[in-house]
């Protein structure tokens, strides 16, 4: 390439990693075969959407595969080969599994509940809107530039604000997507202008040129580099609903599709985390001073406010199992953001953000695992409420010591050892930083969240009220449940299977 | 005793720790034909009594294997890497200080198998009932047996959800916040717990135990160690429990079964001070010097207290339940175990650890038989059982009321049971503690703790004179007296606790050259 013989044409001329951007790509171009397709499917064929659409899912997270050899970039200048737009590292691979993983199970849920909604959800318009959110969220942990991470951000969330309110004529849907659509807004609206203040003082969006030059930053711009740090941080820190970022998520969990919600809570909040991580521990570790203790503090509200929102949830009011699954993810949002607040404090900041990682593919699993059973719950009593749990063992032995096991998972006590170890990890970020008071602000909400996972796990075993039910579980619920049971069985016996990106360099 | 080959033991301690495990997921299961017994209630407890039965065989082939004459050797030690991520090693081992331990939990577990079988708790399900009693056994003997921070962490909550839910299903009255304070109770201390063994395991570079030990406290600062042993401690005196952290024990043993609260007292606090023993005393050593007056001023203070609570029930009219008066007893003897270890001492220790034996023998056997008692009267309440002259239980069912009273007097520590050893030894080593530790104040404690053996004895008297003695009316029903499935229960505890009194050279034997080398620094 630096040949001074090489024509100006191929200098102008990208050449494009295919292979590096398969995954999303593929994700984007069956979203619209779907939509295509859609108009040309009879009606009692539209099931034939969804596998489509699972199967997409399934191809583009087979295509991670070949990728996994080592590092490739692309879309890079080309004066600068090292100043990339679109890299997939080891970080990338990982979050995009998560994010293409946690869209397929998702999609399962999905068949199950659009064949029970018997054409008041509109199949093809909704496989089209969850398939782009996909694929921005899966193209977001690849960026390596502000504005391809914004133009990412925004994919992976304006599908979303349409997937909640796609009941059509439901007051309390259309109500949930306005309140997500206008705080988002709102947050994305702060952020870019972060951003602007950040390009303004830097002169460049390549998070690894923002990297060197901020630390160059002429004395009288530090102000406003420093307030472009902490407004860039808040649209991200929306996505992953921290507080007080999180007053949508309750709201906006019942007022969605249960298989939407579930995609929120675990796809929504890897495009929030590692929208941060890109953000602090790669464009800006020099201003670790000014985003460290704005993290903790977010990780501390967040956790505390999550569980005792969770604590506060009544068992007989309708769709309380939802609610509490909302409060509770909010919750668990706190403790993903402590390893990128610890990142602030240690030499080592990818071991430490290696925690957030770890955790979120415990969290994506058995909270996927989790809204699994509820949604089967919820098909034979609509209205979720904690209370219809009560006996679940006795109508359906093993999905109640499925959901016992999720549960516990996310308490993070044994028989759920995979939750126990990703705690430790996260603790181990925050006491290697120095964030003891951190790591016990987290500890007593361990011990909150304990509580009301223990009361509900409690209610599964009770007797139960009336006859039990015969109820046949349909495919892709069984298959969901199946897939994230045995990951989470596995992963208890084996958690060096995700314990290890925190132990390794991730970029 | 016997030579048994090294790979042998390895394996034998393995199946002790994973053995109950696999009999838990069993349990589950359907029982396979053949073994379908009369009913599957049947065919399912009587598999809890097999594999806690094996288990307790291979225990004690593992105490026979055991090199006597080195007890202070970490033995059948396996040690595979696990989780490298965390550094974290599945690393087994026994040494004289756990191998008593072991067997301890692994007949006790056994008893109340065999006990459940024939008096099963009223309650759901008797298979959930087996699958949990088989994972807190191996919860219980993998703290025992592993040598790693974090795998005794893991252990230390695995027996939380199975306790849980046996207080939560099978329990009396008030069973469910009893069950939910002793769970938040325990998880908070161990939380406090895993932040301190973070801090050491961080700053040291490892997990491993016995290497921590041998290092004995050299790579940590000394300000390092006074935060880890506080929050270690603090987790770990939750759990045994020290006053003023007790306040879950009571309403634990009132609510659970007679089986949980069995495994409760005799068990599941010993792992408290177990932890002591084995991680802070040789990790920690400088962060535990420090602290150490304190312990023992919190252990003395619950040893009144205790005693007092327990004379308050025992009063005539103060509606005192029996159990709760035996959980509160409890926590004044686990005052001496603390006091014991707390005066750093190879004397207070080995005192300690008997002590710990001994307790769980003792009270182990009075939950037995305050168990057997309220099946027979339906109640455990004192004013209820003594009405105004006495429940004269040595009329009613003379056996029972001789066991009871025997019980009681082991438990206030008469000569020649198990009881007195452990406490007399532990008020020698607080008489005389480790040179760095202020001997006045230590000898206050020692007198004060002298004053609460007084205590004690005479709650347990009144208690003796209140249930077993009286006059007994003329037409007064008959009791059943002790039926041959609660004889074959108890004896062991019986056997063992006058073994224990008469020779307590077989166990100080044992746990002697290992809290020497422990208090040495791991190598000697």
């Amino acid at each position: 390439m630096s040949s001074p013989a090489q024509p100006v044409a191929e200098s102008l001329v990208q050449s494009v990693d295919w292979l590096a951007i398969a995954p999303p790509t593929l994700a984007a171009v069956v979203a619209l075969v779907v939509l295509v397709a859609d108009l040309f499917v009879s009606e009692a064929r539209k099931p034939f959407l969804g596998w489509l659409s699972v199967a997409g899912l399934a191809a583009s997270a087979a295509l991670l595969l070949p990728l996994l050899d080592g590092d490739r970039s692309t879309f890079c200048l080309t004066g600068d080969p090292s100043a990339c737009s679109y890299t997939a590292d080891r970080f990338t691979l990982v979050i995009q599994f998560l994010v293409l993983g946690g869209a397929l199970l998702a999609a399962l849920l999905s068949v199950t509940a659009l064949k029970d909604a018997r054409g008041r959800l509109p199949e093809g318009e909704f496989w089209f809107l969850l398939l782009s959110s996909a694929a921005g969220a899966a193209l977001l942990p690849a960026s390596r530039d502000l504005a391809t991470l914004v133009v990412a951000l925004e994919v992976a969330s304006l599908p979303a604000f349409a997937l909640v309110g796609i009941r059509h004529g439901d007051r309390r849907s259309s109500e949930a997507a306005l309140k997500f659509f206008l705080s988002s807004v709102t947050a994305t609206a702060v952020s870019l202008m972060g951003i602007s203040f950040v390009y303004a003082t830097t002169g460049t969006l390549y998070l690894t040129r923002i990297a060197d030059r901020i630390q160059h930053v002429d004395g009288r711009f530090d102000t406003l580099a420093q307030t472009g740090v902490v407004l860039t941080l808040v649209g991200f820190a929306f996505k992953t609903a921290a507080v007080p970022f999180h007053f949508w998520v309750p709201d906006t969990y019942i007022g969605a599709p249960l298989p939407v919600a579930a995609y929120l809570s675990v796809v929504g909040k890897a495009v929030g985390f590692s929208g941060l991580i890109l953000v602090t521990v790669v464009a800006l570790p020099s201003y670790a001073d000014v985003w460290g203790p704005a993290l903790a503090a977010l990780a501390a509200l967040t956790m505390t406010v999550g569980n005792v929102g969770a604590l506060r949830q009544q068992a007989t009011r309708a769709y309380s199992a939802v609610r509490l699954l909302a409060w509770s993810s909010v919750g668990q949002a706190g403790y993903l953001l402590v390893p990128i607040a610890a990142a602030a404090y240690s030499d080592d900041a990818e071991h430490a953000v290696g925690s957030t990682v770890a955790y979120a593919l415990m969290y994506a699993a058995v909270n996927l695992g989790a809204f699994a059973v509820a949604a089967l719950v919820g098909r034979t009593s609509p209205r979720n409420r904690l209370t219809d749990y009560r006996g679940l063992y006795a109508r359906n032995p093993l999905s109640a010591l499925l959901l016992a096991f999720f549960l516990l998972c996310l308490a993070g006590l044994p028989p759920g050892v995979i939750g126990l170890f990703a705690k430790v990890t996260v603790f181990s970020a925050a006491v290697d930083a120095g964030l003891g008071w951190l790591a016990v602000v987290m500890a007593v909400n361990v011990v909150i969240a304990l509580y009301y996972y223990l009361q509900w796990t409690t209610l599964l075993f009770r007797a139960p009220e009336g006859e039990p039910v015969e109820h046949r579980i349909p495919a892709p619920l069984t298959v969901a449940i199946t897939l994230t049971a045995v990951v989470g069985i596995a992963l208890s016996g084996a958690p060096q299977l995700v314990l290890r990106f925190a132990d390794t360099g991730l970029f | 005793m016997i030579d048994i080959n090294e790979s042998v033991m390895q394996f034998l301690l393995a199946f002790v720790v994973v053995g109950p495990l696999l009999g838990a997921a069993a349990a589950l299961l359907p029982a396979p034909p053949g073994l379908k017994g009369k009913s599957p209630e049947q065919a399912v407890l009587r598999h809890g009594v097999t594999v806690t039965g094996v288990v307790l065989v291979a225990a004690i082939v593992l105490a026979l294997g055991f090199d006597h004459d080195h007890p202070s050797k970490m033995q059948a030690g396996t040690d595979i890497s696990w989780i490298p991520a965390l550094d974290v090693r599945i690393h087994l081992g026994i040494d004289g200080i756990s191998l008593p331990l072991l067997l301890l939990t692994a007949l006790l577990t056994f008893l109340c198998a065999l006990y459940s079988y024939f008096k099963m708790p009223a309650g759901p399900t008797p298979k959930a009932f087996v699958a949990l009693v088989l994972v807190l056994e191996s919860g219980t003997l993998a703290t025992f047996a592993v040598l790693d921070l974090l795998l005794f962490f893991l252990a230390f909550e695995m027996v939380l959800i199975p306790m849980y839910f046996l207080i939560a299903r099978w329990g009396g009255e008030g069973r469910s916040p009893a069950a939910m304070k002793f769970i938040l109770f325990t998880l908070l201390g161990s939380v406090v717990m895993l932040l301190g063994l973070l801090l050491i395991g961080i700053d040291a570079g490892t997990f491993d135990m016995v290497a921590l030990a041998t290092d004995n406290g050299r790579s940590l600062t000394t300000s390092v160690q006074v935060i880890a042993v506080l929050s270690i401690g603090l987790g770990l005196a939750v759990k045994t429990p020290m006053w003023p952290l007790h306040s879950w024990l009571p309403d634990a043993h009132t609510a659970a079964p007679t089986v949980g609260s069995v495994l409760l007292a005799g068990v599941l606090l010993k792992m408290g001070t177990y932890g002591f023993v084995r991680i802070l005393l040789p990790i920690a050593p400088d962060g535990f010097h420090t602290f150490a007056p304190y312990l023992a001023a919190f252990a003395v203070v619950g040893i009144i207290y205790g005693s007092l609570a327990c004379l308050a029930l025992a009063k005539q009219g103060a509606k005192g339940d029996l159990k709760r008066l035996i959980a509160y007893s409890s926590v004044g003897h686990m005052g001496f175990v603390l006091l014991g270890i707390a005066s750093t001492t190879p004397t207070g220790v080995n005192g300690a650890l008997f002590a710990n034996i001994a307790h769980g023998l003792i009270t182990g056997l009075l939950f037995f038989l305050v168990g057997a008692l309220k099946d027979r009267t339906g109640t455990t309440d004192l004013d209820a059982l003594a009405e105004q002259t006495g429940a004269a239980l040595y009329g009613k069912a003379p056996r029972l009321g001789g066991l009871l009273a025997f019980a009681a007097v082991a438990s206030l520590g008469l000569p020649g049971l198990a009881g007195f050893w452990g406490e007399m030894l532990a008020m020698f080593g607080a008489f005389d503690p480790a040179a760095d530790l202020s001997r006045p104040a230590f000898l206050t404690f020692t007198a004060i703790a002298a004053f609460g053996t007084l205590l004690t004895a005479a709650y347990l008297l009144v208690v003796v004179r209140r249930v077993c003695m009286g006059t007994l009316p003329q037409d007064a029903p008959k009791l059943a007296d002790v039926q041959t499935y609660e004889f074959a229960a108890w004896t062991p505890l019986v056997a063992l606790t006058v073994a224990a009194g008469l020779w307590p050279k077989a166990l100080l034997g044992l746990t002697d050259p290992a809290v020497q080398q422990l208090l040495a620094g791991g190598t000697r």
